[in-house]
């Protein structure tokens, strides 16, 4: 959406199939460019840049730094503070189901179910006293969605046996459920974070990362929360609640595993004091005045809404900020 | 889909049913794609018949069988035979290990069973003992009482499962649902009444 408007300046040019492996730094401090690996020559090749953007997504974002070492920076580039990629989180998620029989009556329409767009419920219990600190979102779907494999597992197992009383009830229940999503705020823990695995290497060569993540009580208690809202609307709108979750074991009240939800992002935070941060209030290196991050890696926290709108903006900000910083010479 | 290679799409759709993600997230296209490459080689070969990948030609008269059998033909539409479930099954079979222990090893037990009760294969038994063998690996409960029977309820449940998947991602399991959603809507003529 951004980069044709952005070629069509004549200013850009795209390098794609190019995995970044390093962050190059002059003798001034300063990043001199990019270090990467031509993937369909596997070549190692070199952009020069005046200043250098990184938006890998959070973690590669963290990933790409922390391989760029240095005698300047031994623990990665820009990690002065020790804080890259620490501060890890993800949303909150826990999914339930319902089924509602009084569906089974509906007339077959043209409709392809319900998805985010027809109904979505925002925080409403900011104003209460809760036992956990933030707050989470509800995303509904369902209904006579497109049939897909895995769609009629719950009736099988309800229903069991074979033959024509299965195919019956298959054509009686379909279209009949209806999904629940949340998803919430997660609040930074020491015990969460990101860093490079000493033992594995990608296909380039290049070390991966290795993930530690914990969820605190706090977020069972949203997890614990989701669950019982989706069951007293289910159960209010005259269905039955199906989905079943554990109080302990490694997904209490169905929250799912870190990273399942897809919205890493905090491992390169922003702050005023560089040592307790990465990058100041603009996404620029704290250590590294010509080194930005464009992506989740600077949140502090991210609500329970998704990432990306507050990624653009930041990055709006950034550019302006970069721009401007480059005129005054001072980049 | 180009770039996209058969393997990927049936080793996806494999993962994704096995997975049995909460939402349901196995991508539609991936089961219609499967559907396409069972259409397309019905269509090249004489007399529309399709050569199993994984199965033996012995274990997939089987799993016709016994396709047949958990989603038959009715009054409103064609049963899972019909609609590509044994291809679908043979596919995605042939491209997960998982599923060749699941299915491969049940379809040799099944006839291992029946050949200590009855003293012949599963499609050699007379039909009313057919019947008595899958009213007993038909239901979890059996296998309560009895667990000898469970490596076939689990064998079982899961067969169902797939055959169903491979059924409703089908042309005809699309229409017997009358699912008629992704198609040109020129007038929207408002909801549909409310159920009583």
């Amino acid at each position: 959406m951004l980069i044709p408007p952005a070629l069509a300046t004549g200013k850009l040019t795209l390098f794609t199939n190019a995995m970044a492996r390093e962050i190059l730094l002059g003798p001034d401090g300063k990043a001199t460019g990019v270090e990467y690996i031509e993937k369909a020559t596997r070549n190692e090749k070199r952009i020069n840049a005046r200043a250098v953007v990184v938006a890998a997504s959070a973690c590669e974002s963290a990933r790409l730094l922390l391989n760029s070492k240095s005698r300047l920076f031994p623990e990665g580039l820009a990690n002065s503070s020790g804080q890259v990629g620490r501060n890890l989180t993800d949303s909150v998620g826990s999914d339930g189901e319902g089924y509602f029989p009084n569906m089974e009556k509906m007339l077959p329409h043209n409709h392809d179910g319900t998805g985010g767009m027809h109904l979505y419920i925002p925080w409403w219990k900011y104003d209460r006293q809760n036992d956990f600190p933030r707050g989470y979102h509800i995303e509904i779907g369902g209904g006579r969605e497109m049939p897909s494999a895995g769609m009629f597992e719950d009736v099988c197992e309800e229903e069991e046996g074979y033959g024509a009383s299965l195919k019956a009830t298959c054509r009686r229940r379909y279209g009949t459920v209806m999904r629940f999503s949340g998803r919430g705020e997660m609040v930074t823990n020491s015990g969460t974070y990101c860093e490079i695995d000493p033992y594995t290497v990608d296909h380039w060569g290049i070390p991966v990362l290795r993930f530690h993540f914990k969820w605190r009580d706090s977020e069972l208690r949203q997890a614990k929360d989701m669950q019982e809202t989706f069951k007293a609307i289910v159960e209010a709108a005259g269905g039955r609640y199906l989905t079943r979750t554990d109080i302990d074991g490694p997904y209490p009240f169905g929250i799912q595993p870190g990273g399942k939800i897809i919205h890493e992002v905090g491992t390169a935070r922003m702050g005023v004091d560089p040592k307790t941060s990465v990058l100041n209030s603009f996404c620029q290196a704290h250590d590294v005045k010509n080194l930005f991050v464009t992506d989740g890696a600077p949140f502090v926290t991210n609500p329970d809404n998704n990432p990306t709108l507050t990624i653009l903006a930041l990055s709006l900000r950034a550019s302006e900020y970069l721009l401007d910083q480059a005129k005054k010479g001072n980049v | 889909m180009s770039g996209i290679s058969r393997r990927d799409v049936l080793r996806n759709l494999a993962a994704g049913v096995a997975g049995g993600s909460a939402l349901r997230a196995i991508p539609a296209q991936a089961a219609a794609l499967a559907h396409e490459m069972i259409q397309k080689e019905r269509a090249a070969s004489p007399g529309g018949k399709y050569t199993p990948k994984y199965f033996s030609a012995h274990q997939y008269l089987m799993l016709v069988f016994l396709c047949d059998t958990i989603i038959p033909n009715d009054e409103v539409s064609g049963g899972a035979v019909e609609a590509g479930a044994p291809e679908f099954i043979d596919l995605l079979t042939g491209e997960n290990e998982e599923y060749q222990d699941i299915f491969g090893g049940g379809l040799m037990w099944l006839d291992n069973f029946c050949f200590d009760r009855y003293e012949h294969l599963f499609l050699e038994c007379a039909p009313a003992q057919r019947k008595e063998v899958l009213d007993l690996i038909a239901y979890r409960k059996n296998a309560r009482i009895d667990s000898s029977l469970s490596p076939g309820v689990t064998f079982f449940a899961k067969l169902r499962n797939l055959t169903c998947d491979g059924f409703y991602t089908s042309k005809i399991g699309i229409e017997d649902l009358k699912y008629i959603g992704n198609s040109a809507l020129a007038e929207f003529p408002g909801c549909p009444p409310l159920p009583e």
